[in-house]
């Protein structure tokens, strides 16, 4: 099996690149058939190699080449899959396969198409290889190469100058992240000698605890971008320029979960800092916690989804944090699938709204796309922790492990945090699907997608109900024994029902509780959400504008950059440089035209100059040069 | 006064010299401007003959020579400039030329 590993990886770089170069002009439509073959070739290789990795318990791996060699450095590109890698390979490719089917219905029609099949193939070649990688260089090459592929689609419309506008911010706020994530990088490769991931976790604890610590924190800078943490977390809400689709793929089930997969595989270093699991914990804890009360007062249906993605991938953040690393990885799983499905919802009720995305013009949808409704519910049942949907196993345990490894205060604010969660997501659900039409019917006429987009909705509900029992019962289920050999040293705790039962039964009854208020709210009408906004007044307000993150960014980062651009624009290159140029130039035109003045065309004046200019040499010849006067 | 005094033949060249080069530089008529250049190559063959007839050495000798063909080849150029501007322009007044002008 280890011996076609590289087909994995290699057939969407391959549908890529045809459909990039022959897209425009011979295969336009029939370029998504082509990406789509190719994800579903790779997702059904890696089946075996999932299974494979199942039955023989240890990692496989495939030398391609070496990339730099040089003397007793070199880099060589090796396929790594291990348990970690194999879970993730059936996520990436598989959300990865029903995504580019939906896309075929939703992205029906546009002319660029070609486009977007080969940027999207593109994301999951590269996705691959950033999770196939076996050391940290290779790791940082596709980290960036997801990084472009999330750029490219965020401004797939380029002509919307607020799309153009979002990838660049993806764009430019990743490279802070990235920024740390490199110089990490270095660092690992000046205390140790190498980048490969064995040789350096063989050797972590030749360093001292100071430079674990720094590099498990600048790895997790990387993280802190890439996975949309604080407070760099504000690209990912403006990311939504994009299509839905690549919403669903990137910025929910794979690419943001990169970070929290390098951190994943770099347990070693990272389990070994307890100060740097500490700050992940922390940032992590109050990435969700903001994010949920932001997700609760928006309007914007993608938006909402959004910032849950945010909240959740802080659960997976303060889960490695407090050292639930397996629970971590179970909520990145499971959390793909729902979250998924939540995103291709949107995007099939903003289908059938005719590209309409604020839920107070939405409204009684239900009876107009059933299974769009139906699917969303049950995403959205997941995303809240409802009993027994995926999202309820995975996010108890974190719960859980908070309390296991004694972080009694995050325990708390994960409760509050799982409460907000509850209340964005049947937000959501009762405001667009619920209550009184809110729209024009003489303008809108909602229908459900056609049947490509509505079987991946249900493939993907089937998975978000289904998927948590992977990890039952919680701390001993089958995908923690199979994950643990993942982490070397790590061991499952031994839990008593007892404890299972309670903190199942106050998460049951968060969720429920938050459904309960929301139904009152939106369908009953019983409880004003206004009235309930104007009471937490300035709360509410910071809440609804994002805790002004993206205004004291404007404030102290963006505005003072734009100024020292003008400053540099206006003053520096229009008025010295070009004024040195331009002033050289006028001088020699001035000067030239004063010279002009002696070509009087009269030879007698040039005889003059010439007799005139030899008496001078010849004088000052004979004053200086000979002995004729001294 | 049997013996040639060196100052002698250079106070005669010098002499003939400024002569030759006042002429140019005052004189319009182009033909006068061209007979005072002949003047001051005249000149400067009297030093070089001089030089050579002081020293005992024959460069000097040689390179009047030279500078007599040459002032014959350039006269019959220059003649021929000036047979042309006259016939062109009707002139012989230098500064009604003033074709180098801007």
């Amino acid at each position: 099996m280890s011996s076609w590993l590289f087909l994995i990886p290699l057939l969407p770089l391959a549908a890529a690149v045809i459909n990039f170069i022959l897209g425009r002009w011979f295969l336009q439509h029939a370029s998504q058939w082509l990406a789509t073959l190719a994800v579903a070739g790779s997702f059904i290789l890696s089946i075996p190699v999932f299974l494979e990795i199942v039955s023989d318990e240890q990692a496989i791996s495939q030398h391609l080449y070496t990339w730099i060699p040089a003397g007793d450095f070199d880099i060589p590109v090796t396929l790594f899959v291990d348990q970690l890698t194999a879970t993730m390979l059936l996520v990436v490719t598989g959300v990865g396969l029903l995504v580019h089917i939906y896309s075929i219905g939703y992205m029906h029609g546009d002319p660029g198409i070609y486009r977007f099949f080969s940027y999207l193939p593109l994301f999951v070649f590269s996705m691959l290889m950033l999770v196939m990688a076996n050391n940290f260089l290779v790791l940082f090459v596709f980290w960036e190469a997801v990084g472009l592929c999330s750029f490219l689609l965020i401004g797939f419309w380029y002509r919307r100058r607020s799309a153009a506008s979002a990838a660049k911010k993806a764009f430019i706020v990743n490279r802070v992240g990235d920024f740390g994530f490199g110089i990490g990088i270095l660092l690992i490769f000046v205390t140790y000698g190498t980048i490969e991931y064995a040789g350096v976790f063989d050797m972590v604890g030749d360093a001292s605890q100071t430079t674990i610590t720094v590099i498990a924190l600048l790895l997790f800078t990387g993280a802190i971008g890439k996975s949309a943490q604080l407070p760099l977390f504000v690209w990912l809400p403006d990311a939504m320029e994009g299509p839905t689709p690549v919403s669903a793929l990137i910025h929910a089930a794979t690419m943001v979960t990169a970070g929290i997969f390098v951190l994943a595989r770099a347990y070693p270093v990272v389990s070994q800092s307890a100060d740097a699991m500490m700050v992940i914990s922390i940032v992590g804890i109050a990435t969700a916690f903001v994010a949920a009360t932001i997700a609760v007062t928006q309007y914007d249906i993608k938006k909402v989804v959004a910032y849950s993605t945010v909240s959740q991938l802080g659960f997976m953040a303060f889960a490695i944090g407090t050292g639930a690393w397996i629970a971590a990885i179970f909520h990145l799983v499971t959390h793909a699938f729902f979250k998924g499905l939540l995103f291709l919802g949107a995007g099939s009720v903003i289908h059938g709204m005719h590209e309409e995305q604020d839920m107070r013009k939405m409204g009684g949808l239900k009876k107009y796309m059933p299974i769009t409704y139906w699917t969303f519910l049950i995403g959205a049942a997941a995303n809240a922790g409802i009993i027994p949907l995926a999202g309820f196993w995975s996010k108890d345990e974190i719960i859980l492990g908070t309390w296991l490894y004694d972080h009694t205060v995050i325990m708390v604010i994960a409760f509050i945090t799982a409460f907000f969660t509850s209340l964005y997501m049947f937000r959501a659900v009762f405001m667009t699907f619920h209550g009184e039409e809110r729209f024009n019917p003489d303008e809108v006429h909602p229908h459900e997608s056609p049947r490509i987009m509505t079987i991946p909705l249900i493939v993907l509900a089937v998975f978000a109900a289904t998927i948590g029992f992977i990890g039952f019962p919680p701390e001993d289920g089958w995908f923690h024994h199979f994950l643990i050999n993942a982490f070397p040293g790590l061991t499952l705790p031994d839990v008593a029902w007892s404890t299972i039962f309670i903190f199942a039964g106050i998460s049951t009854l968060i969720a429920l509780s938050g459904l309960f208020i929301q139904y009152m709210a939106y369908v009953k009408k019983s409880i004003s959400p206004a009235g309930i906004a104007g009471l937490l007044g300035p709360l509410y307000k910071l809440a609804a504008n994002r805790w002004y993150l993206d205004e004291i960014y404007d404030v102290l980062i963006v505005r003072p950059l734009v100024a020292f651009s003008m400053f540099l624009w206006r003053f520096v290159d229009a008025q010295v440089i070009d004024g040195t140029v331009n002033g050289v130039a006028t001088l020699v035109t001035y000067t030239s035209q004063q010279w002009r003045k002696a070509q009087t065309g009269l030879i007698a004046n040039y005889v003059f100059a010439i007799a005139l200019g030899a008496i001078i040499i010849i004088g000052a010849f004979m004053i200086f040069g000979s002995n004729l006067f001294q | 006064m049997n013996e040639l005094m060196p100052e002698q033949f250079m106070f005669l060249s010098a002499a003939l010299f400024i002569i030759g080069m006042v002429g140019v530089l005052t004189r319009r008529n182009v033909l006068v401007i061209f007979m005072c250049v002949e003047l001051m190559l005249a000149s400067v063959n009297i030093a070089f003959v001089g030089f050579a007839w002081e020293f005992s050495q024959m460069t000097g000798q040689i390179f009047a020579l030279f500078v007599i063909a040459i002032a014959a080849a350039e006269a019959v150029i220059g003649l021929g400039i000036i047979m042309a501007l006259t016939r062109q322009r009707d002139t012989v007044d230098i500064n009604e030329v003033r074709e180098l002008r801007q």
